[in-house]
């Protein structure tokens, strides 16, 4: 009996991804009696909310794929280095003061760094922009070099984790063969645990795609397809919190759109999240 | 000179790296090392900036008024009364759900069966998804739909305890595992049931464990703002909350409502407003790492 009550409580957590689905496909689907198909995929237009409405979701995507390699440019290098750092550099008493320092940052709430990279970074990217006209206070840049740095935890913690399970003995042996520090960092220890390390970007793309608040106070509001970092954009994020305020009446148009744009974030954060999880369980070297 | 250290001389410099090679080594540990200086550097910068361009309003003013629309008026009362209640409820809401199953998942359940790993992978899954997406589950199940409670604290509570419970089950679960077998081993051996063994011998061992992940769980459920858009705190609210059917507002909310205003003074008083949430969050981070040191058993 009490086994069941405890069975059930673990249950809750399928029933919320059913539940998560079962919320976006219905208003999805009708959302796709009302626009085809071709037009949100293809469509190069967003303005769900105007008089004359528009449904190319196309720059939602393209501001989402641009702030998030921006934030990849900033967490990759420096998780990864940070890593590297403390797993085989760092003496243990200056690692177990530098990686909770680090870990604080995974702690920031989002609208903290929403605030740190209007206020802060923007005004700096403006400043030191080298191609011709300064960027607007509202740009792509910003948000996404921010959203880098939230996610170098992400990156640095899994991907220390896993050089740290690599054995001691792969090490000595790469040692007594000669090599270097820099060598048995380099090709040892890093190929070692590369599946980890790769799931860790994975999963850092994931959390890219799916940050609301940093983009939605400090990308700007307008949908815009382009690739210069440098312009106002939308994300799909944004958009969907943008229309959230709003207040959408049930029903209408506008309050689908929500949805048909939230299935599509859902579907790619879950399949990256579900290739995060596989590359770990198919590549990871097994040692004793 | 002698053969012997002649040999030894040519060994020292065969074993020496040539001079580019160590300059190279140099470079890559200095790369490192100013790779991990730039995320600290952001760290401080972060903090700094809040603080500095805050000053100005880190009164008692910040938690005594009601927001206002005249920025040299308002305060961020309504929000901070309205993120103790949401994260309160929250609490109440996710600790027995994500303890029990953990309890269920850890100690429990028959680890081939594929219903009981289809839970674990999706867990894993949920604690990944953004979110954005639960605000979404919110506005169509919670607020409106099915529920149908409305933009109230209550509704907050269930979407921020549905958005955390993969935390909570996830630490509890790493709590439980560091409770050594002997302990379950023994309890059997003397004749308890499996259920007495956990509630009685493995839970409370466990517990420190649990507190720790359930309150930086709570951390984040606390700087949580983007479910919250959706299910509709509304960001003008000059009240605190009364009950469960209130209407409310928390602090990572109201937040985004001053910086998303043209007006340099509200940016000044967001900025306080995080200096505040963010002592909320230390606080919290605090009596974390105090609860694992005071009362961590060693086995």
């Amino acid at each position: 009996m009490i086994v069941w009550v405890l069975f059930l409580c673990a249950a809750l957590s399928v029933v919320t991804t059913v539940a998560i689905v079962l919320s976006l496909v219905p208003p999805t689907i009708e959302f796709f009696g009302e626009v085809s198909i071709g037009e949100f995929l293809t469509g190069t237009k967003w303005s769900p909310l105007f008089a004359n409405p528009r449904f190319g979701v196309l720059p939602l995507v393209a501001g989402t794929a641009v702030t998030t390699v921006c934030a990849l440019a900033v967490c990759v290098p420096i998780g990864l280095g940070s890593a590297v750092y403390l797993s085989e550099y760092a003496r243990p008493r200056t690692r177990r003061v530098l990686k909770p320092l680090l870990e604080l940052l995974a702690g920031i709430p989002t609208v903290v760094y929403g605030y740190f990279a209007l206020e802060v970074v923007s005004p700096i990217v403006q400043t030191i922009w080298p191609f011709g006209d300064p960027p607007g206070a509202f740009n792509a840049l910003s948000a996404g070099i921010v959203m880098g740095v939230m996610i170098v935890p992400t990156v640095g913690s899994l991907s220390e984790d896993a050089m740290t399970a690599v054995p001691a003995g792969l090490r000595e042996g790469a040692y007594a063969l000669g090599s270097t520090r820099r060598e048995v960092a380099t090709r040892v220890v890093v190929p070692a645990a590369l599946s980890g390390i790769a799931a860790s970007f994975v999963l850092a793309i994931s959390r890219a795609v799916g940050e609301t608040m940093i983009v939605l106070i400090a990308a700007g509001g307008q949908p815009n397809l382009a690739i210069n970092p440098g312009e106002a954009m939308q994300t799909m994020t944004a958009f969907i919190g943008a229309a959230g305020i709003g207040d959408q009446p049930t029903g209408s148009t506008g309050y689908k759109t929500i949805f048909a744009v939230g299935s599509l974030l859902f579907v790619a954060t879950f399949v990256m999240n579900l290739l995060s999880i596989r590359i770990v369980r198919r590549f990871r070297e097994v040692y004793e | 000179m002698s053969a012997e250290a002649t040999v030894s001389a040519e060994v020292e410099r065969l074993g020496r790296a040539p001079r580019a090679k160590r300059a190279k080594e140099q470079a890559f540990r200095s790369v490192l090392l100013l790779c991990l200086a730039v995320a600290v550097f952001a760290l401080g910068a972060l903090l700094l900036s809040v603080v500095v361009d805050g000053w100005g309003r880190l009164d008692d003013g910040l938690w005594r008024r009601f927001p206002s629309p005249r920025p040299l008026l308002a305060g961020a009362r309504s929000a901070v009364f309205g993120t103790l209640w949401v994260v309160t409820l929250t609490g109440l809401l996710t600790v027995p759900i994500g303890v029990a199953a953990a309890v269920y998942l850890e100690e429990l359940a028959p680890r081939n069966r594929w219903y009981n790993r289809l839970i674990e992978v999706n867990i894993q899954n949920l604690a990944a998804v953004p979110s954005i997406v639960y605000g979404i589950l919110g506005l169509a199940f919670v607020v409106r739909g099915p529920l149908s409670l409305g933009r109230v604290v209550l509704a907050a509570a269930v979407i921020l305890a549905l958005l955390v419970l993969p935390t909570v089950i996830i630490a509890s679960r790493e709590a439980l595992r560091a409770v050594p077998p002997s302990i379950r081993d023994g309890a059997l051996a003397l004749g308890a049931t499996p259920l007495q063994t956990v509630g009685r011998q493995v839970l409370p061992a466990a517990t420190p464990g649990i507190a720790t992940g359930v309150i930086l769980a709570l951390s984040r459920a606390m700087g949580e703002a983007a479910p919250l858009l959706m299910v509709g705190a509304l960001t003008f609210v000059t009240f605190n909350p009364t009950g469960l059917d209130s209407a409310f507002t928390v602090l990572p909310v109201q937040i985004f409502n001053w910086v998303s205003r043209p007006q340099e003074e509200f940016h000044v008083l967001a900025a306080a407003a995080i200096v505040m949430l963010l002592v909320l969050l230390l606080t919290m981070n605090g009596l974390a790492i105090w609860v694992r040191n005071r009362f961590r058993s060693r086995w």
